[in-house]
């Protein structure tokens, strides 16, 4: 029996998303499942963009906040670090201080400390909000228009307070995260809200809610497996823009990334746990779907590049 | 490739006799193809249909196993190209490879990393499943005596014994033909030698080719020479390839039954970076390895792959749970508090280990919420407080302490005046957030 290749042609394709100005970065555009390169096109390689915050990152585990020690009071030296020193494709910016819990900064700080970061860099950005529905609407309304005309994403909008996060995006020219929770109908269900309210279907990014290695992870696996088949083999046009997976902020508060070995032994040692936890994830979850990494290690980063250059 | 109810009930002996337990011919052959009946449950079957429906029922790739006796793995038997199909049955084996040229020290010093491997993680026992030990010296001698150190200090665990000399390949096999290693290392040049020696002391073998067409060419030759029992190497060493060719061999088993490629796969993930063969051992778990090869087993790396692992093999359909109970921690007292939780398996044993920890002994009551965790368990309606408090109150547990309190999950403090509301006399105490918390949380209040 001579080996046929079975190989697949989708009639649906991810749209390309580009982000930026002056430098800018592409991701998606793939008619294939992830890497598939045998059997369609793969223009571009999925993107990482390194997280930073608006306030010092106090309750991140020890293993990556010391690599930010010198820089993270502040979010303007935040993110120049990572643009001259890690060579970041792209940065989030999230706005961790305006959650209410937290220190409950105001919009107009929020839209403050976005235009300072912009001035000081020229990658793309993303835009966070405190993941609080409420304020988050106020929030990132502000900050969608400080970053007029750079081409940012603004994130995250949820069925809660999609309306006035999209119109913002919309007026200011932003691409926009549009986020429900792990659940594919509800992920498809967003996005044709958010589109019939006039927003380009081209300049979504879905996030079907991201989890840590362990803790969840096999869901989040496939809802992205699904939602990519789903755009590709029915070419569900609602299914097809690229996913995020925000992989940093769900690993790096699990138990697995801050037990010191001391004290479980069997698991050894903690630093390269850490990253190791923040790899496998980000690795699984490029292989059911996801363009746009969002990651807080650089030695995580960095094998993750590594990965994407020799699986592409 | 499966049979339809109506395919298998022609195959039936259409007597409706019932002797299967099931009203109708019909009736069993529908359960057949859902693979909840197993044929023998009829008497009177064919042996025609049996070969038939027995061919049929068969999984696209072959089982094999490795080893023999508790800790002996089996992998393939998959039917799926996607987890939320279908579960993925066979969890991979991880294996570690030992060369005939390291030195003595590290050879033991790997052999000793497989044996402490061994990782408990959400109720499983979890370690570094085989070991390859490979003819790098090509000298026979050498094979042998570290094939004979590494079986006489790991006498249990299942081996690979990886050699392109087939008299290297016997000397070695002969030694440890009774633990049923895998024999790998059969290839265009040497498969009839090899497969004689794998017939004749009865292991499976290894298939080593460059690339797919090779690849098939070989596994029919190879099955052509009397061996069923085939793993397959496709030469695929990147990233790149890796997913190209597991891809398509499990495609072209599952969708198109093709024969030459229902054997299980076998991927060499070894870097120089143990990052970068993390991220190809995900890889491997994900798209479609049974077997993954690393030069080295660090712990760290074993915990990230092993709950990749049990992420990936799980159940899509039902989450792992454990039994509703009230279960003892420590050794409690009347005095001890009693704590609640679901009974998802991860929530469970996070909890439990917590508490473990505070060696504060404890009650910790666990609720059949169908596995789910905590908040999404109190988002589903299943983690209430009317069915906390029935729960609580047919449990048993009030005749077992003297206390009326109960503490719950941080998460869920919106639920505790409800809780009172419905357990009179009752006091709810709100604990922390994470169950990371709970062994200061304890502590503090046991003094
Ligand atoms: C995986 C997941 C699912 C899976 C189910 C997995 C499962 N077996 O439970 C699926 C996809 C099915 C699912 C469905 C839903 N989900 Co859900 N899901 C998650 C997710 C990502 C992880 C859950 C998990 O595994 N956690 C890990 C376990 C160990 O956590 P845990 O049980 O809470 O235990 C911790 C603590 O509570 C504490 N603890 C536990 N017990 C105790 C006891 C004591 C005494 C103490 C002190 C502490 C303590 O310790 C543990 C570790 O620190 C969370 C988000 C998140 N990251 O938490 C959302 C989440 C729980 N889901 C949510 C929702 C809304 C839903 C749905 C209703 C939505 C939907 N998509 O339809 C459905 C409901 C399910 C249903 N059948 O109807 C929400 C809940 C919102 C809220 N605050 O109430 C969450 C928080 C997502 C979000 N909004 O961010 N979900
Ligand atoms: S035992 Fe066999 S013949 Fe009898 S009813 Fe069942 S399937 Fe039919």
């Amino acid at each position: 029996m001579a080996f046929a290749a079975p190989k697949e042609t989708y009639s649906g394709k991810v749209y390309e998303v580009t982000i930026g100005t002056e430098k800018t970065a592409v991701f998606g555009g793939e008619n294939v499942l992830p890497f598939h390169s045998f059997e369609g096109t793969t223009p571009n390689k999925p993107v990482i963009a390194y997280e930073i915050q608006d306030v010092s990152p106090d309750d991140w585990p020890e293993t990556v906040k010391n690599v930010y020690a010198g820089v993270s009071g502040d979010p303007v030296k935040w993110a120049k670090y990572c643009q001259d020193e890690l060579k970041a494709d792209a940065i989030a910016l999230r706005l961790t201080g305006t959650h209410p819990d937290r220190n409950n900064r105001s919009p107009e700080e929020a839209a403050k400390t976005v235009k300072d970061v912009l001035s000081a860099v020229n990658i793309p950005l993303i835009i966070l909000g405190s993941n609080h529905t409420e304020k988050d609407s106020s929030v990132l309304v502000m900050a969608s228009e400080a970053a007029k005309g750079r081409n940012c994403i603004i994130g995250k909008a949820q069925e809660a307070n999609y309306k006035t996060i999209a119109a913002a995006a919309m007026a200011n020219n932003h691409k926009l995260i549009a986020m429900s929770e792990l659940d594919i109908n509800l992920s498809k269900q967003l996005n044709i809200l958010i589109t019939q309210m006039g927003f380009d279907k081209e300049k979504l990014i879905t996030d079907p809610m991201c989890s840590a290695l362990g803790y969840g992870l096999e869901y989040t696996y496939s809802v992205m497996e699904r939602i990519r088949l789903a755009a590709l083999s029915q070419n569900d046009a609602t299914m097809q823009p690229p996913m995020v997976g925000d992989v940093g902020m769900y690993v790096w508060k699990i138990k697995e990334t801050q037990a010191a070995e001391a004290e479980l032994p069997q698991w050894g040692s903690l630093e390269e746990r850490g990253i190791a936890w923040e790899v496998a994830t980000a690795g699984a979850l490029l292989i059911s779907g996801i363009e746009l990494l969002i990651m807080r290690h650089p030695k995580a980063v960095d094998a993750v590049r590594k990965f994407i250059s020799e699986i592409s | 490739m499966a049979l339809t109810g109506v395919e298998i009930f022609k195959l039936l002996p259409k007597t409706n006799c019932k002797k299967c337990g099931h009203p109708t011919c019909l009736a069993f052959a529908m359960k057949l193809a859902q693979r909840q009946a197993s044929l023998d449950a009829c008497p009177d079957v064919s042996e025609d249909a049996k070969r038939v429906l027995g061919e049929a029922s068969a999984p696209p790739i072959r089982a094999i196993t490795i080893g023999t006796g508790p800790v002996a793995v089996k992998v393939g038997e998959e039917n799926v190209l996607f987890r939320h199909e279908k579960k993925f049955v066979n969890p991979c084996a991880f294996g570690i490879e030992v060369k005939d040229t390291m030195p003595d020290e590290e050879i033991k010093g790997l052999v000793d990393a497989v044996l402490n491997s061994e990782i408990d993680r959400v109720g499983q026992k979890l370690r570094i499943d085989t070991i390859l030990i490979s003819n790098e010296s090509n000298d026979v001698k050498k094979f042998e005596a570290v094939v004979k150190t590494v079986s006489e200090k790991a006498p249990q665990v299942p081996l690979i014994i990886s050699a392109k000399d087939p008299s290297a390949a016997e000397a070695a096999i002969k030694l440890v033909a009774d633990k049923k290693p895998l024999l790998y290392g059969a290839d265009d040049s040497n498969a009839e030698a090899m497969a004689n020696i794998a017939k004749k002391y009865k292991t499976s073998l290894g298939v080593a080719a460059d690339g797919l067409d090779a690849l098939s060419v070989l596994t029919e030759k190879v099955k052509g020479l009397g061996v069923e029992d085939i793993v397959m190497d496709s030469g695929a060493r990147t990233a790149k390839d890796i997913i190209e060719h597991n891809t398509l061999i499990r495609r072209a088993a599952v969708k198109k039954n093709f024969k030459p490629f229902g054997y299980p796969v076998i991927t060499f993930a070894q870097n120089s970076d143990p990052m970068l063969e993390t991220l190809k051992a995900t890889l491997g778990v994900t798209k479609y390895s049974s077997i993954i090869i690393m030069s080295n087993i660090d712990k760290w790396k074993n915990l990230v792959l092993f709950s990749l692992r049990q992420n990936i093999y799980t159940d899509p359909q039902v989450p792992m749970q454990v039994e509703q109970k009230i279960y003892s921690i420590g050794e409690p007292t009347p005095d001890s508090p009693l704590t609640i939780t679901t009974n998802f398996s991860l929530t469970y044993f996070i909890v439990s280990g917590e508490i473990e920890n505070s060696k504060v002994p404890c009650r910790l009551a666990v609720m059949d919420c169908e596995g789910l965790s905590v908040l999404t368990a109190w988002a589903a309606g299943k983690f209430t407080a009317s069915k906390i408090a029935q729960f609580i109150q047919e449990s048993g547990v009030e005749n077992e302490i003297k206390h009326r309190e109960l503490v719950i999950p941080g998460y869920v403090a919106i639920l505790s005046g409800a809780i009172e509301d419905k357990l009179p006399g009752w006091k709810v105490v709100v604990g922390p957030r994470e169950a990371n918390g709970l062994p200061a949380f304890l502590k503090s209040r046991s003094n």
